[in-house]
């Protein structure tokens, strides 16, 4: 029965592998020199190379690229949490005048597509001279991620028992206090979750940056590798390179920062 | 009303109003804009500015590219979601039977998800290279995915759900695994077999969160963007253009700003006819909506 059990393991763990050969092949890509990336059907190269990283991040927009991505997804994450943080709390706990409305107006505007409202935005960054900033960015990206951050942090505020924050209202703590001293601790691990998925989507997304920027200055990696150029052919191994420099940011967050991403997502999809 | 009680909605208006306000401005205000834009030619290289009224769907109901678009979104979504839904209960299924490297195996899941979609479009752009392209190399044949007619839907589909199956699988595993052991042993009392026991038992159980990746899903592969813009650009010849491509086209390539508007706002008008379906047929079913 148990060696069973463990050619199972180990039999699924092969399957998975085999569903994340598309990345795989990409990693063996950008250490590939050309001259054998045309013509060879070896597992591994033959003579492994940095030749690509090097042309990325010596000769690319990538770095410049990463930057802005940085930047712009971690801005978004904090502006979220500091606009939708209190916001979940008012709707879990406070009598807010005209809750029922607000709530469908977040629910319904998770269902927004990002390429209905893409033509009066940029107009609107447009008409505010934030072409090709990271503000328009922020602005943007916020704006798309703040319903599923306050549904999810409202469901994780309401998971806590009433009664330890009466408590620490009624010993004085005044409103502000319970809320930092009280909910803010036992909410963490849910603000965690919330904030990877918000930074996630952020450094991920593409259509807006796709729009709104328009030089190095601003564009973030999906952009700059959705653009990425190529003299007379095709720079395979470059591209690579550049889509494993990409994929750093979610690979940490899928494989160190695991138990949030999934507590995260699965509450998402649970608390409907 | 209480003094605690007006200040409890006083707190709460202060709490709530900066993510209403950035709600309204940059959510609402632009989908009430993108209506009015879709009844103008706009078009600004040109200095093109004039109210047309229904001029636009009135147009779009007899385009051909258009009902191309809308074939090739349903296609798409009715597909991917499909192979997705099956796919995705197959590994949760097979996940639950796991014992070790649970972790390493939720990360190998996961990792597919997680890449940004420009992302899994180069890594399919590059596999499916007609002489170098991995696929090729274990087909053996030099099929032309990206610029085949017949090829290049199927193997956007592919790249779809190579993505979004971990999504699915990931919220059927988190369910399986909330099923307390004592249901399975019941059944087990009362002899029924494995299949039997997926049929009657874990099927039904998984029913609603299945209902719930089916929502998800179906509303993500209608409004998707990134993977056919970058992967296939539309092409070749219009077969993968979905209607948010050729909304994009519209928009930004064209800059008909008024006519790519009006697309946009058909593709708003099928997200939310979709919901509202979906949680129609929820309600009747009785479950909890």
């Amino acid at each position: 029965m148990r060696a069973r059990v463990r050619a199972w393991d180990v039999a699924m763990l092969l399957l998975l592998a085999a569903w994340a050969t598309p990345f795989f092949w990409q990693v063996r890509t950008s250490f590939t020199p050309d001259g054998e990336l045309l013509a060879t059907s070896r597992v591994l190269p033959a003579r492994p190379t940095l030749i690509h990283y090097r042309a990325v991040v010596e000769r690319s927009v990538m770095p410049r690229a990463l930057g802005n991505s940085l930047a712009v997804a971690s801005i978004t994450t904090l502006v979220a949490l500091a606009i939708g943080l209190p916001a979940a709390y008012g709707i879990a706990r406070l009598p807010v005048p005209g809750k029922g409305l607000l709530l469908l107006a977040v629910v319904a505007s998770t269902a927004f597509p990002q390429i209905t409202t893409v033509s009066p935005l940029y107009l609107l960054m447009r008409a505010l001279g934030l072409r090709d900033t990271w503000t328009a960015l922020v602005l943007a990206n916020t704006s798309f991620a703040l319903p599923l951050l306050i549904w999810l942090l409202a469901g994780f505020i309401r998971e806590i028992p009433i009664e330890v924050e009466e408590a620490a209202f009624l010993d004085g703590a005044g409103r502000l206090g319970t809320l930092r001293r009280v909910v803010l601790p036992l909410v963490a691990p849910g603000v965690a979750s919330a904030a990877l998925l918000t930074f996630l989507a952020s450094w991920n997304e593409f259509l807006f940056a796709y729009t709104f920027t328009a030089t190095e200055a601003s564009r973030t990696v999906p952009v700059a590798l959705a653009l990425f150029p190529g003299v007379f052919e095709v720079p395979w191994g470059d591209i690579a390179a550049a889509s494993i420099l990409a994929s750093l940011p979610p690979i940490i967050i899928v494989v160190g920062l695991q138990r949030w991403l999934v507590r995260g997502l699965v509450a998402g999809a649970m608390k409907e | 009303m209480t003094g605690r009680q007006r200040a409890d909605r006083l707190a709460g208006l202060a709490f709530v109003a900066p993510a209403a306000l950035t709600l309204a401005a940059l959510a609402l205000y632009p989908g009430l804009w993108v209506l009015w834009l879709s009844l103008q030619q706009r078009i600004p290289i040109f200095g093109i500015a004039r109210f047309v009224g229904l001029d636009h769907y009135a147009f779009l109901a007899t385009d051909p590219r258009f009902w191309n678009a809308a074939r090739v979104t349903v296609v798409f979504t009715g597909v991917s979601v499909a192979l997705e839904l099956v796919l995705g209960l197959a590994v949760a299924l097979a996940l639950e039977r796991q014992r070790r490297g649970r972790r390493l195996a939720l990360s190998l899941l996961l990792l597919a998800w997680a890449l940004p979609s420009v992302v899994t479009a180069k890594l399919f752009e590059w596999l499916y290279h007609p002489s170098a392209g991995l696929v090729n190399l274990l087909l053996g044949r030099p099929l032309n995915w990206l610029g085949d007619p017949a090829l290049a839907l199927p193997g956007l589909i592919a790249a779809d759900v190579w993505r979004t199956m971990p999504f699915v699988a990931l919220l059927c595993f988190a369910r399986l695994v909330t099923i307390p052991p004592e249901v399975y042993e019941a059944a087990r009392v009362d002899g029924a077999g494995r299949w039997a026991t997926l049929a009657w038992i874990t099927l039904p159980l998984l029913r609603s969160i299945l209902l719930v990746a089916l929502l998800f899903r179906t509303l993500d592969a209608l409004r998707a963007f990134d993977l056919m813009y970058v992967l296939t650009g539309g092409g070749p010849a219009n077969t993968t253009e979905t209607l948010t491509v050729y909304a994009y086209r519209s928009l930004f390539q064209t800059l008909q700003l008024g006519f790519g508007s009006a697309i946009g706002v058909v593709i708003f008008a099928l997200v939310m006819a979709v919901a509202a379906g979906y949680l129609r047929a929820l309600r009747r079913e009785g479950l909890a909506a």
